[in-house]
C-alpha cells in the first residue's frame, strides 16, 4: 500500500546530512558548551555556527538575538511570559489574535489568572486579523503584541508586515510565532518589524528538541527558567547540542533550498484541492484559496455529514497519515479553537481534516490521496444518518444550500436537547 | 516497521472498519436518534420488534471511530432480548464488548444506550397497551 504522510506539520523526517551531522555530538563531542576545555570549547563553536545558520535563515543581524531552547512551546512561553515579566512596570496589557496557537493562548491565560489582560484580536472568515481591531486594542500599557505568521490550522498568511509596523508606531514589541512558516516561507525579521520570533527546526527536517527563538537586542526579557546562565541568561540549562547542531544544518538546507520546496508544495497543494473539490461534493477549503494568502503547505477542509476522527482513521488504514481539528480528536471533546474563531459551522468544524505538505510528498501522492478520500467519504456516509437526512430533504447543506430542510446545528439540537458548542 | 497501530484496542477496530448491522429497517418498530451534547455526535437506532422481542437492529452513527463501534456493537448485543431486557440495557455491556474503551470515549457507549432507549420508547409510544409493562421493567433495571 502506497504511504503518504500529510502531517508535515506535526513532525517531518531529519534530512540525512543532519543525521550525520550530529551524530559525532552523540559520541565525540560529547563536552557541555559551559565547561571551560577543550571538549567545551569544541561544542562552543557548533553552538555559535547553529546560532549563525538561525539567523541567517531569518535574516537576524547577529547571532546573538538566537536563543535556543528546548521546542516552540518553551520559545512561546518564554517570549510571552519572559517580555510580561520585564516588561510589568510599564503594563500588564497583551494583545494576541483569536487564533493563535495554544502555546500562545494557555501562556497568555497563564498570566491572566496572575492579573495581566488580553485583547483577543477577531480574525475574518479566511482567518485574517482584523488590523484596526488590532491598533485600537492598543493601550498605554500594552506591553507585547503576539500575532502568527502563518495558522497552524488553517494555513492563513497574516499581514505580520502591517502589524509591524502598527506595533513600532506604538512601541509595542510584536512577537511573531512563525512555527508553521520557518522553512517554508521567507522570514525577515527587519521587514516584520519583529521584536521576537520562534520556529521549530523539526518543521523542516531538523530534530525535535530544539526551539528557537529570536530576541531582537531591543527588546526587553527575562527568563522564565532559572539556572545557570546559558543562553545569556534568558534561557538556563545545558544546551540540546547534538539536536542544536541538526538544527543549524537544517535550517541552511531550508534555506537554499526553501524556493524550490515551496514551488513543489504549492504545485501538490494545488493538484490536491482541485481534485478533492472536483470529485468529492459538499467538501469546503477552510482558509484562504491556495495563492499568496495561504501557505503552500496546508490544505484545511470540512466534509459535511461525516466526522473527522472517522476519516482520520481510514486514511491512516489506507496508508494516509493527516490531522483534524474535529472535537472527536481533542481530548477536551471541543473543536478547533480556530474553527470557531472563523465563525465555521459546528457541523462542518466536526467534519474537519488537516493534510500538510511536505517536500518528499508527489503528484502520484496527491492522485492516491483523492481516490482513496472518495472512497472513504462514500463509506462513512453511507453509515451517517446526517447524509441519509440531507438526501431526504430533512436538513439542508451548509456548503451547498437548496433551501430544504433545516439546519444541521438545529436537527443536532434537536436530538441531543442542547444547542451543539 | 511492519506493525500496524491503532488508536483503539483490535476489537473497537474491527467493529469501527467493518461495523455490524449498519443502515436502516424498512418498516421499523421503533425508531431512535439521539445527539451528544458534548462532542456533536448523532446515532440512530431502528429496531424490528415481534412478539416482544428484538429480532433485528440497524444502527448509522454521525461520529468517531468508538461511536461507530459502540453502535455497532450495542445492535450486535440487543438482538434477540425481550423488550424488558433491553429497557435495562447498560452502556457498561458496550464497553465491556468491546474490550474497553479509552476514558475519553465512554460517552460514545452511554450515546448507543440513549439511541437504543429511544428506539424503544418509540415502540412503546406506537404502542400504548404495553407502557405499563415497560415502565415495572425500568424499575427493575433501575
Amino acid at each position: 500500500m502506497r504511504q503518504v504522510y500529510l502531517d508535515h506539520q506535526s513532525a517531518t523526517p531529519l534530512l540525512p546530512e543532519v543525521f550525520e551531522a550530529m551524530r559525532p555530538y552523540f559520541t565525540d563531542f560529547f563536552g557541555n558548551a559551559s565547561s571551560l576545555h577543550q571538549h567545551g570549547l569544541r561544542v562552543r563553536d557548533a553552538l555559535k555556527t547553529a546560532r549563525q545558520q538561525m539567523a541567517a535563515l531569518i535574516n537576524a543581524e547577529s547571532e546573538e538575538e538566537i536563543f535556543f531552547t528546548s521546542d516552540g512551546t518553551e520559545s512561546s512561553n518564554l517570549a510571552i511570559k519572559g517580555v510580561a515579566y520585564a516588561n510589568e512596570r510599564k503594563g500588564k496589557h497583551l494583545v494576541i489574535s483569536a487564533t493563535e496557537h495554544p502555546a500562545v493562548v494557555n501562556s497568555v491565560e497563564f498570566l491572566e489568572k496572575q492579573g495581566w489582560t488580553c485583547t483577543r484580536v477577531p480574525v475574518d472568515p479566511e482567518g485574517r486579523v482584523n488590523l484596526a481591531a488590532l491598533q485600537a486594542a492598543l493601550t498605554p500599557q500594552t506591553v507585547l503584541v503576539a500575532l502568527h505568521h502563518v495558522n497552524h490550522d488553517i494555513g492563513t498568511i497574516q499581514p505580520v508586515i502591517e502589524a509591524g509596523r502598527i506595533c513600532a508606531q506604538a512601541g509595542v514589541p510584536l512577537y511573531v510565532d512563525c512555527e508553521a512558516s520557518a522553512g517554508w516561507l521567507p522570514i525577515d525579521v527587519r521587514q516584520f518589524g519583529a521584536a521576537l520570533v520562534s520556529f521549530s527546526p523539526h518543521r523542516f527536517y531538523g530534530p525535535k528538541g530544539v526551539g528557537v527563538l529570536y530576541r531582537n537586542k531591543r527588546a526587553r526579557i527575562v527568563s522564565i527558567l532559572h539556572g545557570g546562565v546559558q543562553e545569556g541568561g534568558r534561557r538556563a540549562g545545558t544546551e540540546n547540542i547534538p539536536a542544536i547542531v541538526g538544527a543549524g544544518v537544517a535550517a541552511e538546507i531550508a534555506r537554499t533550498e526553501l524556493p524550490s520546496r515551496a514551488a513543489h508544495v504549492a504545485h501538490l497543494q494545488k493538484r490536491l484541492w482541485d481534485g478533492l473539490s472536483t470529485r468529492i461534493p459538499f467538501i469546503k477549503l477552510n482558509g484562504p484559496v491556495p495563492g499568496p494568502d495561504r501557505a503552500p503547505t496546508n490544505i484545511n477542509i470540512s466534509t459535511e455529514f461525516i466526522e473527522g476522527e472517522g476519516q482520520l482513521l481510514l486514511c491512516d488504514m489506507n496508508g494516509i497519515a493527516v490531522a483534524s481539528g474535529s472535537s472527536c480528536v481533542s481530548k477536551s471533546l471541543k473543536i478547533s479553537h480556530v474553527l470557531s474563531a472563523i465563525g465555521l459551522d459546528h457541523a462542518l468544524a466536526q467534519g474537519n481534516l488537516i493534510l500538510s505538505l511536505g517536500k518528499d510528498n508527489s503528484e502520484e501522492d496527491m492522485d492516491y490521496v483523492v481516490e482513496a478520500f472518495a472512497r472513504i467519504v462514500t463509506k462513512l456516509r453511507a453509515m451517517s444518518p446526517m447524509w441519509d437526512e440531507f438526501e431526504k430533504g430533512v436538513i439542508d447543506s451548509v456548503i451547498a444550500p437548496r433551501g430544504i430542510g433545516k439546519s444541521f446545528s438545529q436537527h443536532a439540537a434537536e436530538v441531543s436537547g442542547k444547542a451543539a458548542h | 516497521m511492519s506493525d500496524t497501530y491503532t488508536l483503539y484496542n483490535p476489537t473497537v477496530m474491527d467493529h469501527f472498519m467493518n461495523p455490524r448491522n449498519m443502515g436502516d429497517l424498512k418498516d421499523a418498530d421503533g425508531i431512535g436518534e439521539v445527539g451528544a451534547a458534548a462532542c456533536g455526535d448523532i446515532m440512530k437506532i431502528s429496531l424490528k420488534i415481534r412478539d416482544g422481542k428484538i429480532e433485528d437492529a440497524r444502527f448509522k452513527t454521525f461520529g468517531c471511530g468508538s461511536a461507530i463501534a459502540s453502535s455497532s456493537m450495542a445492535t450486535e448485543l440487543i438482538k434477540g432480548r425481550t423488550i424488558e431486557e433491553a429497557m435495562s440495557f447498560s452502556n457498561q455491556e458496550v464497553v465491556s464488548a468491546l474490550g474497553g474503551l479509552p476514558p475519553v470515549k465512554i460517552h460514545c457507549s452511554v450515546l448507543a444506550e440513549e439511541a437504543l432507549k429511544a428506539a424503544l420508547e418509540d415502540y412503546v409510544k406506537r404502542h400504548p397497551e404495553l407502557a405499563a409493562r415497560v415502565a415495572a421493567a425500568e424499575t427493575v433495571g433501575a
